[in-house]
């Protein structure tokens, strides 16, 4: 029977040998920062508790997140991981097409009401009815609403299902939307990231299903164990900003020297993500690493916030586009001068006032 | 006059108590500190050569805005305790009589006196109604803005779960992401920054002008009045 199929079981079917799957546990552990008996834990819940279905969908997006997946570091959780997913929905690597995988979703939701878990890549854009992105004939909002009805809880993959990303920028004209502002009765886990990393992706989702819990988030829903902290609190650059040394152009001495990027623009003060700590492409580097600032991808409408090369950047409050220190200098000095100027008309009057004063004073006596 | 010597008459006020004053005097000094400190935060100072081991400007730089920070923070606290419990006149930073005509007719005139429309200033006890109205507005609110946005800023590096992150780490969503919350943060400082440098002018030249002390009174408490007429 369907319902009581393990992952075990299914990993089996898949070709993967018990050798593999138990290191696939141990590797999980470790990835997610357990003590070494969790690797038992892990393996006993894959053969004993009955496999959580996992249907992906895909909005309004550009598909990074599914190419970050795919290139999880260790192919082993990759494969295995895949392995578990692939076998419902997900529109980019499924094999079946058209009504024919259409009618997995139908199938999924009814036989596992209430049990399956939702990830979505991209979002639902909501002008034009949704019809700026079609899946098999429907607004894709249709899709989701449908879909998540009946699920357990929804992944957000990407900047584009947590917060909007690209296709929600100003002015965005599909009037795109993150997810949890269409859904709003499911718990909602945001993995954020353009892309996420792919260890991120694939720690959040084995954590979901051996666990069958959701891991712990902080406010803005984010699993605290990689979005805990801020890519400056990690950063390998730190000991050159605390120093006071900085990059203060492209090509200076600084550049080459591998000082930190601040006055550069880099965002990694206010960004919170894990490149810092589990870095890109198997842990080989990440952007600061490489000489350039974190452009703060994993941050809510980090394409709106001014430029990429600034640390003060432009703002478009009260109407104007400009820095605070421009129109506080300008401000200040504009006080400055009118200060001085009242000084001088007041010092007159005064001079004046005086003046008057004496003749009353002289009339008096 | 009988004597034929020109007499001017000074009646004085006890107005600032001693605690009013010091916290005056702390927290100017305070927000000067803040200023700067933050200011080149934002705009550190030029590269340092050398090994990184060998320097610590900016961890400095911050050290001493996080801890004027606090010092302004305690400052806030003990004068809000301060209002409850001093005189009439230390109520004044946490309370606007805009329900009254009064206030906002003889904020007008204030007005006038500055743009040398009259002849002569009122006399005060306590504040005029325009410094009381900036010191409510960029003061107490300001200073409260930059309270919860500073430590919000704050809770990022002492981390999830810290008490400034339980209490102020709201305000990060709440503003948008990180960055906003700077941006204020930094928006403020030009506020207060433009307060401070009216309040200054002012406080000299309404000492020089007006009918009664100003800096002598933050000094010693004591509101000196240069005549008798009301
Ligand atoms: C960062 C700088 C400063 C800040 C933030 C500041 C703030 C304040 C505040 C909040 C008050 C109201 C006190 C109360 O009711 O408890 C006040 C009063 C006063 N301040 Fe300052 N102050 C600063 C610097 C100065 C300086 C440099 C002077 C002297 C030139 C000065 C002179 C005065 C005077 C004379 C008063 C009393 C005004 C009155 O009698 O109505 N202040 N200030
Ligand atoms: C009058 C009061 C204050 C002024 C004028 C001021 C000014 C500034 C400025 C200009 C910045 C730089 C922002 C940027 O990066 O663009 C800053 C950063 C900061 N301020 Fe303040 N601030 C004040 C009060 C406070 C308070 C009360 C706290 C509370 C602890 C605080 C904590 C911080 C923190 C944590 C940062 C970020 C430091 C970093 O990036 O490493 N500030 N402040
Ligand atoms: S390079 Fe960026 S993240 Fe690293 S220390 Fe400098 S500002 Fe922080
Ligand atoms: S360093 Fe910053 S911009 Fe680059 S991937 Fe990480 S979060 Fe995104």
């Amino acid at each position: 029977m369907a319902m009581t199929e393990t992952f075990y079981e299914v990993m089996r079917r898949q070709g993967i040998t018990r050798r593999s799957f138990l290191k696939f546990c141990s590797l999980t552990a470790t990835a997610l920062g357990l003590e070494p008996a969790f690797a038992g834990k892990i393996a006993e819940a894959m053969e004993t508790k009955p496999r959580t279905p996992v249907l992906w969908l895909h909005g309004l997006e550009c598909t990074c997140c599914s190419e970050s997946f795919i290139r999880s570091a260790h192919p082993l959780a990759s494969d295995v991981v895949l392995s578990m997913i692939s076998l419902d929905y997900d529109d980019v690597i499924m094999a079946s097409a058209g009504h024919q995988a259409e009618a997995i979703l139908t199938e999924i939701r009814e036989k596992y009401k209430g049990n399956y878990i939702l990830a979505v890549e991209g979002n639902p854009p909501l002008n034009q009815d949704g019809m700026s992105c079609i899946i098999g004939g429907r607004p894709f909002v249709e899709q989701l609403k449908e879909v998540a009805a009946d699920c357990k809880a929804v992944i957000s993959w990407g900047s584009c299902a947590s917060w909007g990303c690209v296709q929600a920028a100003h002015p965005n004209p599909t009037q795109a939307v993150p997810v949890h502002e269409v859904i709003t009765d499911k718990p909602i886990i945001k993995v954020p990231g353009c892309p996420p990393i792919a260890e991120v992706m694939t720690g959040v989702i084995t954590y979901m299903l051996t666990f069958d819990r959701i891991p712990e988030l902080d406010r803005q829903g984010r699993p605290k164990m990689f979005y805990g902290q801020r890519i400056h609190d990690k950063c390998y650059r730190r000991p050159h900003f605390d120093a006071g040394q900085f990059v203060e152009d492209w090509d200076d001495e600084g550049a080459r020297k591998g000082y930190c990027l601040y006055k550069m623009g880099c965002k990694g003060p206010t960004t919170y993500n894990a490149c810092s700590t589990v870095r890109w492409n198997n842990g080989v580097s990440f952007p600061i690493q490489s000489g350039h600032g974190c452009i703060g991808c994993s941050e809510d409408g980090f394409w709106d916030k001014g430029s990429f090369y600034d640390h003060v950047t432009n703002t478009h409050v009260f109407g104007i586009e400009a820095n605070a220190d421009k129109v506080g200098i300008a401000a200040a000095g504009t006080v400055g001068a009118a200060v001085t100027a009242h000084a001088a008309v007041s010092a007159i009057q005064r001079i004046k006032q005086r003046a008057g004063e004496h003749h009353e004073e002289n009339d008096k006596t | 006059m009988l004597t034929g010597v020109p007499t001017v008459k000074q009646t004085a006020v006890y107005v600032y108590q001693t605690p009013v004053r010091i916290w005056h005097w702390v927290n100017a000094l305070s927000i000067t500190i803040l200023a700067i400190t933050g200011y080149l935060i934002a705009n550190p100072l030029p590269t340092l050569p050398g090994e990184a081991s060998d320097h610590y400007l900016m961890g400095n730089m911050r050290f001493f805005h996080f801890a004027a920070a606090y010092v302004f923070i305690v400052g806030f606290i003990f004068r809000i305790y301060w209002a409850i419990v001093g005189n009439s006149y230390s109520h004044q930073l946490f309370t606007l009589p805009f329900w009254r005509r009064s206030f906002w007719s003889e904020l007008v005139h204030e007005l006038r006196w500055y743009a040398f429309l009259e002849k002569e200033p009122r006399k005060y006890v306590g504040h005029n109604p325009l410094a009381h109205l900036f010191m409510v507005v960029i003061i107490t609110v300001g200073g409260l803005v930059m309270i919860v946005t500073g430590l919000a800023l704050y809770s990022e590096q002492t981390g999830l779960g810290s008490w400034q992150d339980e209490l102020f780490g709201w305000v990060i969503p709440f503003v948008g992401q990180s960055q906003d919350v700077r941006m204020w943060h930094h928006w403020g400082m030009w506020v207060i920054v433009v307060f401070v440098m009216l309040h200054v002018y002012t406080a000299i030249r309404e000492d020089i002008m007006s009918r009664q002390s100003l800096i002598s009174t933050m000094i010693s408490g004591w509101r000196m009045f240069k005549d008798d007429r009301p």
